[in-house]
């Protein structure tokens, strides 16, 4: 636990009465790309909000580099470096393009935003040639570009992405994760939530299996592939 | 020939303040999706406050070049903070609430004010101080006063600055980002809560000069002046399709020329049976016809787009 950016301890969300998140430890290590899988409904995306958040937590605690964030409210969390890529997306779709990307670095005022305007133009090819066009024109792929690019943006520490593949075709989604493998050797700390176990386990050095609002399981990336447990439930056999 | 410029010229003024006063409304609805009835109420207050100043300074011996622009910010400043608290109090605490609530509210809230007004002003017309020799300039055969002139550029210059901050400043992108998606907006470091502040106040700075550019231009001011503006003015937001700032402007002229030719011309074609106190039907028949016809207005996009 030494080194670590995120540490979430007795986590708990809830919806009116409803649990979505039953008590979670789970940590987030300075460089690491970790994974958060689990079926529909785990209560993964609830998670994923509480750290940014947009969900308040109705017990536990979020330590993002060794400070509390209970009271630290969701448009502050951004410029301490807590990015989210929400699921769905949520790109602005009447901004063009690269008011989009400007969007993404709206918490910060330093010198170096063209730069990283032209950083992420780079990254995303595609994005260039689109800059002018109003982003909810663009292709659901070129949309979760955007979105990923928008969110490196703000300059984060820890990336949170929210099923990147969700609803793209298999030749996207590699082009999606070979960005994240990418991204996360530069030493971005990322934590991956997805419904692709598969895929996510492959790229991630440890992962966390969530089952109904609860970790079930946790441990080493390439060990979770191997498991029998993982491999009946998340797999496919 | 003369008459249809003159009708012209009136519509092109009074549009531009309705204009001035629709961009409030429509400001506030595409970020919030709420429609603030208690705006026409501002724009009556801009109104009082800055005809009662601008009394007090010429009173006190300024200057009319001095004491104009001072009246003007004063009312402007007010109404800013005015507009401030109204979403504070009347519909920030209702944000989640079901749609009628703050609807409710509004209405409350356009009620108080007007009852402040009555109070602090009585129920008696106030007149505008004849400050200047009001010159009438001739344009091709029609007459465009000095007042009139003014009216019609400074709101097209107000409204330029607005466009600009809209769609060119880092403010305007995140109004516009909140407008569309506010979880998103969150995450990427936007204070909600201020970009919507700043929208009230926005929307309240053109709506306390639109007040006095009225109160000039017909030489009055009155406690019950903000209903009928207001309900025009909103009328002029949902003709151009409400929650689009190019819509508001287009409406809020498109309003006045209607209303200015239909008051010249409602007698011919009536036969002399309705004259032109029927002016203000004009704007409601435009209200049910656009409702009936093209409720998106035109240039508004389709709801479902919104839902
Ligand atoms: N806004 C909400 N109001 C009420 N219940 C909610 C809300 N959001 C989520 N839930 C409930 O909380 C539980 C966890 O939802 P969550 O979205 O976190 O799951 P998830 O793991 O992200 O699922 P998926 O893979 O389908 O995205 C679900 O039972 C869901 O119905
Ligand atoms: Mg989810």
């Amino acid at each position: 636990m030494l080194n670590s950016l995120l540490e979430i301890t007795g986590l708990e969300v809830a919806y009116g009465g409803i649990q979505a998140v039953k008590g979670i430890e789970l940590h987030v290590g300075k460089g690491e790309l970790v994974a958060l899988i689990g079926s529909n409904g785990a209560g993964k995306t609830s998670t994923l909000k509480a750290i940014a958040g947009l969900q308040p937590s109705s017990a536990g605690e979020v330590h993002f580099d060794g400070k509390s964030m209970s009271s630290v409210e969701a448009c502050r969390r951004v410029s301490m470096g807590i990015a989210l890529v929400p699921e769905g997306r949520g790109v602005f779709a009447r901004l063009s393009v690269s008011e989009n990307l400007l969007m993404g670095a709206y918490s910060r005022s330093d010198a170096g935003i063209s730069d990283d305007l032209q950083r992420m133009y780079d990254l995303f090819p595609r994005l260039i040639e689109r800059r002018d066009q109003l982003a909810g024109t663009l292709s659901g792929g070129e949309q979760q570009m955007l979105v990923m690019a928008r969110a490196l943006m703000s300059r984060p520490r820890l990336l949170m992405l929210d099923e990147p593949s969700m609803g793209l075709a298999p030749l996207m989604v590699k082009k999606i994760f070979e960005t994240i493998r990418e991204v996360a050797a530069q030493g971005m700390s990322i934590l991956l939530v997805e419904q692709n176990a598969r895929l996510a386990l492959q790229v991630a050095n440890r992962g966390y299996v969530l089952e109904g609002g609860i970790i079930a399981l946790s441990g080493r990336a390439s060990d979770l592939l191997q498991s029998d447990e993982v491999k009946r439930a998340y797999l496919g056999g | 020939m003369e008459i249809f410029l003159q009708q012209i010229i009136n519509g092109v003024v009074q549009g531009s303040v309705y204009a001035l006063v629709a961009l409030g409304y429509t400001m506030v609805y595409g970020i919030l999706g709420l429609i603030n009835f208690a705006h026409g109420e501002v724009v009556m207050m801009g109104a009082m406050i800055s005809l009662s100043a601008l009394t007090a300074l010429i009173g006190m011996g300024l200057s009319p070049l001095l004491a104009l622009p001072l009246s003007l910010v004063l009312a402007i400043a007010v109404c800013m903070l005015l507009g401030y608290g109204i979403e504070r109090i009347a519909y920030r605490p209702l944000r989640h609430a079901p749609r009628l609530a703050p609807l409710i509210t509004a209405i409350g809230v356009s009620i108080v004010l007007q009852n402040l007004a009555m109070m602090i002003w009585g129920r008696d017309y106030h007149s505008f101080p004849q400050l200047f020799v009001n010159q009438a300039h001739q344009m091709g055969g029609a007459i465009i006063n000095d007042i009139q002139l003014f009216i019609v550029i400074a709101a097209v210059c107000v409204m330029a600055g607005l466009m600009f901050v809209v769609h060119r400043t880092r403010l305007g992108r995140a109004m516009r980002a909140v407008a569309e998606n506010q979880h998103a907006a969150q995450l990427m470091g936007v204070n909600v809560n201020r970009v919507v502040s700043i929208t009230f106040m926005i929307g309240s700075a053109l709506a306390a000069l639109a007040g006095m550019m009225v109160s000039a231009n017909y030489g009055l001011a009155h406690y019950y002046m903000g209903f009928l503006l207001g309900l025009k003015a909103f009328t002029a937001a949902v003709l151009g399709g409400i929650g689009n700032l190019r819509g508001a402007m287009l409406g809020g002229l498109l309003l006045g020329l209607i209303e200015s030719l239909g008051a010249g011309y409602i007698g011919d074609i009536t036969g002399g049976f309705m004259g032109s106190q029927y002016q203000d039907v004009f704007a409601f028949m435009v209200l049910i016809a656009v409702l009936l016809f093209r409720p998106s207005g035109l240039l508004g996009e389709r709801l479902a787009e919104r839902a």
